[in-house]
């Protein structure tokens, strides 16, 4: 998809008007959130859990090679094919040649991500193969010409009756009386559609929560039932997945899953887990009689090795952006590509590069949510502020931007006039204040105050405060 | 170098400063030891464990009878005529329904094989039970092929309260057992409760793709 977070500032003002989104947002900020603190709490070891879900990642990485190695050994051993894409075009290119192959004209997909990140949809319409996303969220944002706004509930952007408009645009064949009330009545509508596609369709396509390097065998987590049906009926079960989604044993994959759901929707486990190994087996009545995983790298090897590599723990449960305030805030069509909220800030420089999506990791606040609730510990501040500083180094902020954080420098450097500074600009604000306790204007912050009030500031400077109480400057 | 050597020599050019070998080395050893992590739950008594299934599984949506091997026939009966649906249902060639005379009842029509989504209800056997969340594990086979998981609006699982453990690890040792190290049945299961959704705004509605119904019969020895 085409990387628009340069106009972050644009997309920000017209995600804060659109009525529909931000009606839409209120139901994240109620329900994500609860709904994991609850999990959390309902059992005694929860924080020890998310220890060696971090522990199993970072030994991992550190021996990703091997695992690689291991988990591809395994995966031919039972007689799935695996194949090795650099680039996003590498990736698009296997596929292709595995559908020509197959003379596949329909492909079902269970959600994935990465697939999204390769933009495969497009490049099945130009070489003539329908694309069908199954996941419902998916599939209403597919019909909409859109793309995910959320890692794990992609239509969270959307309201009821946007969905019903939708469904009575594209299924003209059904009644125009039909019950269309409750999301009951939509989802038994997608249902019935979608049945027929999965039964007909020529290759499945799943993406990979896990893959397992002890036993070359991919794993999905889903509650629907869609990613099952992708790849049980068609004759072909094509697996996409990062690098950086292998761990070594089916013990670790246990570990993991027991933060992943309670992190992402607050439940204990999610409806369906999936394992699979290879094609159907001999005695087998159902399954793909060809199975392939398409590892995809496309720059996260470049993130190994560095000040980013905590990044590649992720397991995408979305925590971060249940949590974050801007999010909440602006939804995730705003941050500008694939991966939005706090962990799309972080991976996406690493991908794209900072100089095409810098202004993410600067739409945070820094408030420390996203890190307090992250189940593999990923420090996504500190993380942010580390792509902040190389949009600093490499000259990509505005000049405007650079020539305050320089002077801002300067003057910290020298306390005498650091102290001085404060001193005035406290009696400023309270002067700017007068009698409301509030200042509605302040120069150089016209932007800012536009849309706030800053409070009086109480007592005096820090450090006046500090020497009342005895303190050494 | 083909596109697979490339990105490997990538990554461990990236990854350690230790020597290959010596981390074959760490590797080998954490696939031998199998190290279990944290888990939930402290409990040794079985009749606790099988409460816990029991809780769990209804908590995440399904339905739950326990009955003896010689009722489990009776009890499909219960469910299909409470529920309104025709006396017929789809199962694998699985030798364990056998023992529970599934079919023998003249009234329940019983075919076997996979199943194309015309079949109303279908019947599986789990391989083990996991208390912790109320999970069913299925493995794929004959017996018990996928399609009878997911296609069907009613799927029936009958496990022993015997193969009800209480942490997920258990169905490793299992499996190990089974298929040896290392291998696998093409799918394996965990299934926990119904098939839903939440992607329109946010209200968890039952009966997405997956079942709307899925009755577990606990089948004690």
């Amino acid at each position: 998809m085409k990387i628009t977070t340069p106009e972050f500032k644009k997309n920000a003002v017209e995600a804060l008007q659109d009525e529909q989104l931000q009606k839409a947002m209120r139901h994240v900020r109620g329900n994500f959130i609860k709904k994991r603190a609850d999990a959390a709490a309902a059992i005694d070891n929860f924080e020890a859990m998310r220890d060696r879900a971090r522990d199993i990642k970072n030994h991992t990485l550190d021996n990703l090679d091997i695992y690689l190695e291991k988990f591809e050994e395994r995966v031919q051993a039972q007689g799935g094919h695996v194949h090795w894409a650099a680039t996003a075009k590498d990736a698009r290119e296997i596929f292709l040649k595995i559908c020509q192959d197959k003379g596949a004209k329909s492909v079902t997909k269970g959600k994935s991500m990465i697939t999204e990140e390769i933009e495969l949809n497009d490049f099945m319409i130009e070489n003539d193969i329908e694309p069908v996303e199954t996941d419902l969220g998916e599939y209403i944002i597919q019909l909409r010409g859109e793309h995910p706004s959320h890692i794990i509930a992609p239509a969270v952007h959307l309201n009821m009756d946007q969905v019903r408009d939708e469904f009575r645009e594209h299924h003209t064949h059904l009644p125009e009386d039909r019950p269309m009330e409750d999301p009951q009545s939509l989802l038994t509508e997608a249902r019935g559609i979608l049945r027929q596609k999965f039964i007909n369709a020529d290759i499945g396509v799943t993406g990979a929560n896990f893959l397992i390097a002890e036993t070359g065998t991919s794993v999905i987590v889903t509650n629907e039932g869609n990613g099952d049906l992708t790849q049980i009926l068609p004759k072909v079960h094509v697996v996409f997945a990062s690098l950086e989604k292998v761990v070594p044993t089916l013990e670790d994959m246990s570990q993991i899953l027991r933060v992943l759901a309670r992190s992402a929707t607050g439940q204990e486990m999610s409806v369906y887990t999936t394992l699979s190994s290879g094609p159907k087996r001999q005695s087998d009545l159902d399954g793909p009689e060809e199975y392939h995983v398409i590892l995809l790298d496309n720059g996260r090897s470049s993130m190994l090795g560095t000040e980013f590599q905590e990044m590649l723990r992720c397991i995408r449960c979305g925590a971060c952006m249940n949590h974050c305030p801007v999010y909440h805030a602006l939804g995730g069509h705003a941050y500008g590509w694939v991966y939005p909220g706090p962990m799309g800030s972080v991976l996406s420089p690493g991908l794209t590069g900072v100089d095409k999506t810098g202004h993410m990791p600067n739409a945070s606040t820094f408030c420390g949510r996203c890190q307090e609730v992250c189940p593999v510990r990923i420090p996504l501040p500190k993380l942010m502020r580390n792509w902040r500083e190389k949009e600093f180094e490499q000259h990509l902020s505005p000049s405007s931007h650079r020539r305050n954080l320089k002077l801002w420098a300067w003057v910290t450097k020298r306390p005498g006039l650091y102290r001085l500074v404060t001193k005035v600009s406290r009696l400023g604000l309270s002067v700017m204040s007068g009698s409301k306790g509030y200042a509605s204007w302040l120069p150089l912050a016209g932007e800012w105050t536009k849309h706030r009030e800053m409070p009086q500031p109480e007592g005096g400077t820090f450090m006046s405060e500090w020497q009342k109480r005895g303190g050494k400057s | 170098m083909s596109m697979r050597d490339e990105i490997l020599a990538k990554v461990r050019g990236a990854v350690s400063s230790t020597p290959v070998e010596k981390r074959h080395m760490a590797v080998q050893q954490r696939m031998d030891e199998l190290e279990v992590g944290v888990q939930p739950y402290e409990i040794s008594k079985k009749a606790e464990m099988i409460d816990l299934f029991v809780q769990k599984a209804e908590a995440a949506a399904a339905t739950v009878v326990k009955c003896a091997a010689s009722k489990v026939e009776g009890e499909v009966l219960d469910y299909l005529r409470s529920n309104n649906l025709p006396l017929e249902i789809k199962t694998g060639e699985n030798p364990d329904l056998e023992r529970y005379k599934i079919g023998k009842h003249k009234l329940l029509s019983v075919e076997t094989g996979r199943t194309h989504g015309d079949d109303m209800v279908t019947i599986s056997t789990a391989a083990c039970g996991v208390a912790e969340t109320g999970t069913l594990a299925l493995t794929s086979g004959a017996d018990n092929p996928s399609s009878l998981n997911f296609l069907p609006e009613n799927h029936i699982v009958i496990l022993k309260q015997s193969d009800i453990a209480l942490h997920q690890e258990a169905v490793w040792e299992l499996l190990r057992e089974k298929y040896g190290k290392g291998g696998m049945p093409r799918t394996m299961n965990f299934i926990t409760g119904p098939s839903r959704s939440a992607d329109i705004e946010q209200t968890m509605i039952l009966g997405a793709h997956g079942p709307i119904r899925l009755h577990i019969i606990v089948v004690s020895n």
